[in-house]
């Protein structure tokens, strides 16, 4: 160590006469550092969004629209019929008819509040249309409360507006409104400023339409069919047989009844896809950006010192003509690096925290948890060592006769 | 004497082979990154229709809640009523204006061969088509008094038309949607605004409805609600009457307004049919009327993607890192060439000489870069159409402006990177260069 400790002056001297070579490695470096903390942060955040769970049984659950255009069509007789036959079908567990579909982009909202009044700030929900087969379709678990029971379900039709008597809502809504679970029991609360229902059950889990949602777990059921000429089944079928169903389905739907078409046909795990599309897209076009730019940045340092060694080639001969040993040759080109990497990552540093400031103000992002930081500066220092090490290699195996030959 | 330079920076080049193709790959990756994640901002907030988007507004009315506003803070909602809609087109002040909104039928087409299927509609009336000028393969937009009338006639986009009409001038020819006879009034050719500005309530890059028809069908059909549906209090009573006459919003509302005196008069005319309207006991919160041209819409609403702008911001980055890494391996080049400069200087060049032939070979190097730069950017975009699927497609489009921006960035970057390097190896002083 009292070596190195010696070698660091010359070191410095010798750098500073390369001042600009150096301090390009050091300014590349710092933008890389910049850049890669940054996207790595926002890869991570995005990844922890896309692995929340909607709440259903995704890998076996599709859905489809049954829209009706002749005049004749009935929507809520063949609504009662389909949802009959669709429910006997062999491999199908349940299935319901649902006026949105979770994560999938459209659906419902409203504001529920516990007191009646214009002026009362409610909270918002998204809202569920759905009969008593909900809970088993759904894959939901009650975790207070009961389930709805079959006289409980009325048939909504067209231009209503008005709500049933009753609902079930989400743990996270029941917390949001009562604080608990089980204390949402029993209670009134207050949709559309005064209309009041009753909690009858509370379920453990089940995501809005909207995944870019602040408030993505606030969900209700609402006891109902829907009588309309368009109407969504969502359908579960058992482990493993959801693709083989699907075109049966879709078949037997259509033959079943005239003058209607199915359309929109798509599972949970396509609709997932799809929602989640951009951050998914995001991910990959920062890691593609954060490995060729730490491919550059290491390429531009083996250039660098490998330059340097080719035009440093006798005194390094002359250093071992007078004794100094591979490692000690080594171990000079290592810490040279080293100590341009400390410069880089000092104002790398400083440039990070600048952008995250700068990207939290701009577009609302997260800001960066601070161990991200002491990490990228391990890395750095490691990805500079590993890319000098080949040219410092080739360093220490000049030959000590080099010195008296010339170039 | 250029052609000689030139040969001499491709010798230069060959000779470092590995030095000058790690310069061209990051250069190249730079200019590709750059350009793809340019266009795609670019096409982002480009004008969708230059010559009169300055004439063009979008109408905003504070409709909302007397307790909180639409969106903090104070803004008005971002679309209007059925009643204020209608109200408005019946008053007709402004030179053009259309009431817009998105709805969804059944077409059955009068060949059985050919299966029913559910097409998105627009509904609008006739100053849609003379203010936003889509261009017509076959007939017209229908007229005022189609409008008034509440006349049954569509206009078909080139695709619709195809469908169900096999290509063939449908015009006069009639076709069943949501189980109501229609006639074809006109058939549109291929027309695709990006962003697609007259609507942006459920995206701004998406595809232009399959067919248009007139506003008041929305009543006499009973068509369902596209887009997005709002409402701060609910209908009172039941029924589709009820809905229309509600405080929910789902409907856009443009103008065209040809100079700052029509403006003004038309924001005097929203100013006192809000006063009028809170006379009937509506419109509760304090005078907010909006226009904004489709630029000022554009960024409103905020049609330029979050993650665009930093992927931008990170692309430009990406590319200072390639220039840093090419002007340090550039200088590490041209010292390495000292001898050379120094003899060439020795019997004659002058100093000009060699910081042109060093220019050129520089320009060489980010040319070969820049071209490259221009496949990895084709690349880029086809990844990003890969990754984002149906909602860039619209986006992803390489022109002629960008394939020159990509070559100019290129050019420019690379002069910038070799200025200092080539500025060191001409001063080079050749007689002690000479004595090694």
């Amino acid at each position: 160590m009292n070596i190195s400790h010696l070698e660091l002056g010359p070191m410095r001297r010798a750098l500073m006469r390369n001042k600009v070579g150096a301090l390009l490695i050091a300014l590349q470096i710092a933008v890389t550092m910049t850049i890669v903390i940054n996207s790595l942060s926002i890869v991570i955040e995005r990844d922890a969004m896309m692995q929340r769970e909607s709440g259903l049984d995704e890998n076996n659950t599709f859905y489809l629209t049954s829209t009706g255009y002749a005049t004749d069509y009935n929507g809520q007789v063949t609504a009662t019929e389909d949802l009959i036959t669709l429910r006997e079908m062999p491999g199908i567990v349940n299935a319901i008819q649902i006026n949105a579909i979770p994560i999938s982009g459209g659906g419902w909202s409203m504001s529920l509040a516990t007191e009646p009044g214009e002026d009362i700030d409610g909270v918002s929900t998204a809202v569920y249309m759905v009969d008593q087969h909900g809970i088993n379709t759904l894959d939901l678990e009650i975790i207070a409360g009961r389930n709805f029971q079959q006289n409980e379900i009325r048939w909504r039709q067209n231009g209503m507006t008005n709500w049933p008597e009753m609902t079930i809502l989400t743990e996270a809504m029941a917390i949001a409104l009562y604080e608990s679970a089980e204390n949402a029991i029993g209670k009134t609360v207050y949709i559309g400023d005064d209309e009041p229902m009753t909690v009858i059950g509370v379920v453990d889990q089940l995501q809005a339409p909207w995944v870019g949602w602040d408030d993505l777990e606030n969900a209700m059921l609402s006891p109902e069919n829907l009588g309309w000429e368009s109407s969504r089944y969502l359908i579960r079928t058992q482990p493993g047989l959801r693709d083989e169903l699907m075109p049966q389905v879709e078949e037997m739907l259509a033959q079943r009844v005239e003058g209607r078409i199915i359309r929109s046909m798509d599972t949970i795990t396509a609709t997932r896809d799809r929602s989640y599309r951009q951050h998914s897209a995001m991910i990959k076009i920062l890691l593609t950006v954060i490995v060729c730019l730490t491919l550059i940045t290491a390429l531009g340092i083996v250039g660098l010192a490998s330059f340097s060694v080719q035009k440093r080639t006798r005194q390094i001969g002359t250093k071992r003509a007078l004794g100094a040993s591979k490692a000690t040759v080594m171990r000079y080109f290592m810490l040279e690096n080293g100590m341009i990497s400390t410069v880089g990552i000092a104002i790398g540093v400083a440039l990070t925290i600048g952008l995250n400031m700068l990207l939290v103000d701009w577009f609302n992002l997260t800001p960066l948890a601070w161990y991200y930081i002491p990490i990228g500066i391990i890395c750095l220092y490691i990805v500079g060592q590993l890319a000098v090490l080949g040219p410092a290699r080739r360093a220490a195996s000049i030959a000590p006769a080099t010195a008296t030959r010339t170039l | 004497m250029f052609s000689y330079y030139l040969r001499l920076g491709f010798a230069s080049i060959r000779r470092n082979y590995i030095l000058s193709s790690l310069m061209i790959v990051a250069i190249a990756l730079g200019i590709g990154a750059s350009v793809s994640v340019v266009t795609v901002n670019y096409l982002m907030s480009s004008n969708p229709i230059p010559h009169k988007s300055d004439q063009l507004f979008y109408v905003q009315l504070d409709s909302w809640s007397p307790h909180s506003p639409a969106q903090e803070p104070n803004e008005p909602p971002d679309q209007v009523t059925w009643r204020d809609a209608t109200n408005l087109m019946a008053a007709k002040p402004a030179f053009k204006q259309s009431a817009i909104a998105s709805s969804g039928a059944v077409i059955e087409p009068a060949d059985k061969d050919v299966l029913p299927f559910m097409a998105s509609i627009r509904l609008g009336f006739s100053d849609f088509f003379s203010m936003f000028e889509p261009p017509f393969l076959y007939g017209s937009g229908w007229n005022s008094q189609d409008d008034t009338n509440r006349n049954y006639v569509v206009v078909l986009s080139k695709e619709m038309n195809d469908r169900i009409f096999g290509g063939e001038n449908s015009v006069g020819r009639s076709v069943t949607i949501a189980d109501a006879e229609f006639q074809v009034v006109g058939v549109l050719n291929d027309w695709q605004p990006v962003p697609k500005f007259y609507d942006v309530t459920t995206g701004a890059f998406n595809d232009v409805e399959d067919v248009f028809m007139p506003f008041y069908m929305k009543q006499e059909l009973e068509l369902n609600n596209g887009g997005n549906t709002n409402c701060w209090k609910s209908p009172e009573g039941e029924g589709f009457a009820a809905f229309l006459n509600s405080e929910c919003i789902n409907y856009q509302f443009w103008v065209q307004l040809r100079n700052e005196n029509e403006k003004q008069d038309y924001m005097t005319f929203l100013n006192s049919y809000v006063e009028e309207q809170k006379t009937l006991g509506r419109f509760e919160r304090p005078l907010n009327n909006r226009l904004s041209d489709v630029m000022e819409w554009m960024e409103i609403q905020e049609v330029v993607a979050d993650d665009a702008q930093i992927m931008l911001w990170m692309a430009f980055m990406f590319l200072f890192v390639c220039l840093v890494n090419t002007v340090g391996l550039l200088l590490s080049k041209f010292s390495g060439k000292a001898s050379e400069i120094a003899l060439r200087r020795a019997i004659g060049a002058s100093q000009g000489d060699i910081f042109y032939q060093h220019i050129v070979e520089t320009v060489c190097v980010g040319l070969l870069g820049g071209v490259l730069g221009l496949v990895l950017a084709f690349a880029g975009l086809e990844g990003i159409k890969m990754l984002y699927g149906d909602f860039m497609s619209n986006l992803v489009k390489l022109d002629v402006t960008m394939v020159a921006f990509a070559f100019i960035l290129a050019l420019i970057s690379s002069v910038l990177a070799g200025l200092y390097p080539t500025w060191r190896a001409c001063s080079v002083a050749p007689a002690a260069q000479l004595k090694n």
